[in-house]
């Protein structure tokens, strides 16, 4: 299998490869740490607010329900828009770039 | 017309009760901690317990505590399943030929085929019967500790699934290894892969025999056997084919159950979700376990909505402190999991690594919101208390609520309703104990022995026999520590198996992907101290048994009774039983020391993520700026490079 050699330096230094770059890692970094803080406000306001919790909104439906019922759509929600700026942005842009090295 | 099909049902399960006692009264105490896996109870010790079941007693309506999966609608579906998952093997056997084929299906399985192989890699029963069962017995709580389960894979989406499938060929040491000193990385790599699958392995097969013994009444030495006789030639002859095809059946048959049982207990409350949260928080059987069992007020206070308690946090996960250190452990340790990143080499490209984890969750997320509703209509209708007699942890809960609510319809299908559930547990079973042992083959096989004794040079025939060979003693070995551990504690293994992911694993992905100066000294230090913190904070933590404690506590049941007694009450047959055991425990455990000798627990959390987690990353980066190695950094561009774009994908390590 002959393998075509790269040079991976000017690749990672290539304009298309950096704003790449950029776009992924704002978008990763962000979504992630805004997921993850979402998800440990479960546990804390359990523990420690758990009169909010308590307070009912539609009939016997709480608010910690309702919050926790939450989670399963803002996770999903997160799943889906990465997917739409992925296949939107991320893979034109690494489809452009791959297609300059040629 | 209910009262009489209650009737029948009662009677029918009178009448199998009688034959199911003997393996339930061995399999019930110990199965509690087996099948829950993770979630450590702190609320009803085991002081109280006989106490409380005491006072919960009276309150159980004319419902039966018996549960007996009928062996002649049992057994068929059982051969259904097997030949079905055999025909797998045997398609899938023709088709692995190649070293590729073993460890990936030769990156053939499409984006979706593979989200359904993930969801059926992570469901495990635990999650399936412990968590509807935490549901049924402490409510909201039960909700709340399913939730990590799926945020966990925000982190492998986001972080870890494209980055591995375009760097990786099969296993994670090819990702660490990839700009580091080969040898000592994928060795060290090979040893945590081998510890997590271990852990997590041992707990299933004790669980497994535990469940199967209690659902079939088959002994626990033969129920091991069976699914590991299974398991091993899915793995040796199948290979990641027929894994992944066992993964996807799993995984359909359990959404099935699971959607099937929901739409009933819908059915119960009229479709209205209003109607179902009214149902759960007045039903009297569970207002009455609030109040006695849970809450403990022996009289209720005036004006306190017991019912709506149920739907309130706090009445299960009592320490926040480690309800967030278990969270972190899952949130990262998913991610760190060998069988789960492993799964991602098996597609062709990124786009469709990101398009399996998106279907997967859907499916994991679906799956728990559905366990949700079991959970509570086991609550409503199966009642706590009779959950309760049958298994303590309330592991049971699924299984009576599909004969119930199927016997109400027709006590056949009932009994047909429980047979496939059974059946799915079973499956569910074998779909991960054989991702666990594919993994762990890989890491000995294709790390250890292809690249560090065999130096890369083998070839595919060779590849292949000693991934065979692999699989078939980690298979093995699996099978035995199972027997070996049947009395064992092993509650703790799968947080344990996850911490180890978290601190070890997770950690030097993350920096070998992202940082550029990370080199071996890192991975190695990082690795090392992720898995042997975790691993002692875990020994020295209250998951351990501490002889001193079970005394303490059996000294406590001794004082309650002995004082019953003294005021003139007459004990009853059970309460006599449990004094004399009270009696015994306290004499054979009032002088002795854990594993490690102590006393009492040296670190006061169960889940030591919140420690070993930071620790694990501080220790490798530390390490890597101690140790500086300019081809590590050399070498990140082309890495990097090929993470984010899979610019010559696969290829990577055929250098």
């Amino acid at each position: 299998m002959a393998e075509k050699q790269y040079n991976w330096s000017a690749i990672a230094k290539n304009p298309k490869f950096i704003e790449l770059h950029h776009k992924k890692t704002t978008f990763l970094v962000g979504w992630w740490v805004f997921s993850t803080v979402f998800y440990f406000l479960l546990p804390i306001g359990a523990a420690y607010a758990p009169g909010l919790f308590k307070i009912k909104i539609l009939g016997r439906i709480n608010i910690g329900y309702l919050f926790a019922l939450s989670q399963f759509f803002v996770s999903w929600g997160i799943a889906m828009y990465y997917a739409h700026v992925a296949n939107k942005d991320f893979d034109r842009l690494t489809r452009e770039l791959v297609d300059e090295l040629k | 017309m209910k009262k009489l099909i209650t009737a029948a049902v009662l009677a029918l399960s009178l009448g199998t009760l009688a034959y199911a006692e003997p393996a339930k009264d061995a399999a019930a105490p110990q199965a509690t901690p087996a099948v829950t896996a993770p979630v450590q109870a702190t609320a009803p010790a085991a002081t109280t317990s006989p106490v409380a079941a005491q006072a919960a007693t009276p309150a159980a309506p004319a419902k039966a505590g018996g549960l007996k999966a009928n062996p002649m609608v049992t057994i068929p579906i059982f051969l259904i399943i097997i030949a079905a998952t055999m025909g797998v093997v045997v398609w899938s056997a023709k088709q692995t030929k190649s070293a590729s084929d073993f460890y990936t299906a030769g990156g053939g399985i499409t984006g979706t085929q593979n989200g359904w192989a993930i969801a059926g890699d992570y469901m495990s029963a635990a999650s399936f019967l412990g968590i509807s069962g935490i549901i049924s017995l402490y409510g909201y709580d039960g909700f709340m500790y399913s939730v990590g389960w799926l945020v966990a894979y925000i982190t492998v989406l986001l972080i870890v699934a494209e980055p591995c499938r375009n760097a990786g060929k099969y296993t994670l040491g090819d990702i660490l290894s990839f700009r580091t000193e080969p040898k000592p990385v994928r060795a060290v790599c090979a040893l945590s892969v081998v510890a997590v699958s271990t852990f997590y392995l041992t707990a299933q097969m004790v669980g497994a025999g535990k469940l199967m013994q209690l659902l079939l009444g088959i002994p626990y030495k033969t129920a091991i056997v069976g699914v590991g006789i299974l398991m091993v030639g899915y793995v040796v002859f199948g290979g990641m084919t027929a894994t992944t095809w066992v993964q996807i059946i799993k995984a359909g048959l359990l959404m099935t159950g699971a959607a099937l049982l929901s739409v009933l207990v819908g059915l119960k409350s009229g479709m209205n979700p209003f109607q179902f949260f009214n149902d759960i928080a007045t039903s009297p059987n569970v207002i009455e376990h609030v109040q006695k069992v849970v809450l403990k007020d022996p009289i209720a206070v005036a004006g306190f909505d017991y019912g709506q308690r149920f739907l309130e946090p706090g009445l299960f996960l009592k320490n926040p402190l480690d309800q967030i250190s278990l969270g972190m452990a899952l949130v990262l340790g998913t991610a760190g999991m060998p069988h789960i990143l492993m799964r991602f080499f098996t597609v062709p490209t990124a786009q469709a690594a990101r398009k399996s984890v998106i279907v997967a969750m859907f499916i994991i997320g679906s799956f728990y919101i559905l366990t949700t509703l079991l959970g509570f209509g086991a609550a409503i209708h199966v009642t706590p208390q009779a959950i309760m007699k049958v298994d303590k942890g309330g592991n049971m809960a699924a299984m009576m609520l599909a004969q119930q609510l199927g016997g109400d319809i027709h006590p056949f299908i009932g009994d047909l309703l429980l047979a496939f559930l059974c059946a799915v547990a079973f499956a569910t079973i074998l779909a991960v104990v054989s991702g666990l042992v594919l993994a762990a083959s890989a890491a000995i096989a294709h790390d250890i022995y292809v690249n560090v004794i065999k130096d890369g040079h083998a070839d595919q025939h060779e590849q292949v026999k000693a991934a065979r060979i692999t699989s078939f003693v980690v298979g093995a070995c699996g099978i035995i520590i199972g027997i070996a551990a049947e009395k064992q504690n092993v509650a703790h293994l799968v947080a344990l198996a996850f911490a180890v992911a978290a601190s070890g694993n997770l950690p030097v992905v993350v920096l070998s992907l992202f940082w550029k100066k990370f080199n071996t000294a890192g991975v190695i230090a990082g690795l090392v101290t992720g898995t042997i913190v975790s691993i002692s904070l875990v020994m020295v933590s209250p998951n351990m048994t501490y002889p001193k404690k079970v005394a303490a506590d059996a000294q406590k049941v001794v004082v309650v009774l002995e004082k019953k007694q003294a005021e003139g009450a007459m004990l009853n047959e059970k309460e006599l039983k449990d004094l004399d055991k009270a009696r015994k425990d306290f004499e054979a455990n009032k002088d002795g020391k854990s594993i490690l000798g102590l006393d009492a627990p040296l670190f006061s959390l169960k889940n030591p993520g919140v420690v070993s987690i930071p620790l694990g990353f501080i220790v490798a980066i530390l390490a890597t700026l101690a140790f500086p190695s300019r081809r590590a950094e050399e070498m990140f561009d082309e890495l990097y490079v090929r993470q984010n774009t899979g610019i010559g994908m696969a290829k990577a390590i055929d250098h």
